[in-house]
């Protein structure tokens, strides 16, 4: 699946975007963040204050319980800033 | 009637005065239009901001920002909506956001653009980036705003 990441997230990490495929046990956004935190300092930066992790599923907010099964595109950043 | 939505996300600027006039031109029901224009700030005393990055999610901010004017198209008696939010790089001074809304009424037309604003400052996929004497820093997230999104729920 195809994973964007946004401000801080995006820089912490140092990409943009990216192709993963995490193991059958990733079932649902939070697994997808303990994933992903595991796959090096950079991604541990990111991801180390759950809270101020923000999640979309094919352009649309989720919860951290969400199934990621069928996703296409989902995203990671931090609270929103605009206006 | 389909009520007419303009969304427009962009680098350049936008006219105002235009914006406004457009959403009551050629019909004589619109009594009330709103306008909210978010602008730049420079910062104040020691701190003094030279500019401001605005970073979207393409896609998404277009999705999230109609799916909340859908809302309010629900919620108030509306003629017409307008939301125009600017990425890159701003400097003080600059315009930033532009929401407007058309309604028969005044009530309905203050209500929906204060909605879309809280919504768009705590839901729409933008993130801004303050550029100071001191260096680039991402902006925090302001609990008052959060607070501000939440008097729209429903209960």
């Amino acid at each position: 699946m195809k994973v964007v990441y946004f401000a801080w997230v995006r820089e912490r990490i140092g990409k943009a975007e990216e192709i993963v495929e995490p193991p059958a046990a990733v079932h649902t956004v939070a697994d997808l963040i303990a994933w992903l935190a595991g796959r090096g300092e950079a991604y541990a930066h990111a991801f180390e204050t759950p809270r101020l992790i923000r999640a979309a599923i094919d352009h649309a907010h989720v919860p951290p319980d969400t199934a990621i099964a069928g996703a296409r595109e989902i995203a990671f950043f931090p609270p929103m800033t605009g206006g | 009637m389909t009520v007419p939505v303009t969304i427009r996300l962009q680098q350049d600027d936008f006219d105002t005065a235009r914006e406004i006039a457009a959403l009551s031109a050629g019909r004589t029901d619109v009594g009330a239009v709103v306008s909210f224009s978010g602008v730049c700030r420079g910062g104040a005393d020691g701190d003094a901001i030279t500019a401001l990055t605005l970073e979207h999610y393409p896609g998404m901010a277009e999705a999230e920002i109609g799916r909340h004017v859908e809302e309010a198209l629900a919620r108030w008696p509306l003629f017409g909506v307008t939301v125009i939010h600017r990425y890159g790089r701003i400097t003080p001074g600059e315009n930033i956001v532009l929401v407007v809304t058309a309604s028969a009424h005044r009530q309905a037309a203050f209500a929906a653009a204060e909605f879309l604003m809280d919504y768009l400052k705590t839901r729409a996929p933008f993130w801004k980036r303050e550029e100071s004497a001191a260096g680039a820093q991402w902006v925090d997230a302001a609990a008052h705003d959060d607070a501000a999104a939440a008097r729209w729920t429903k209960s």
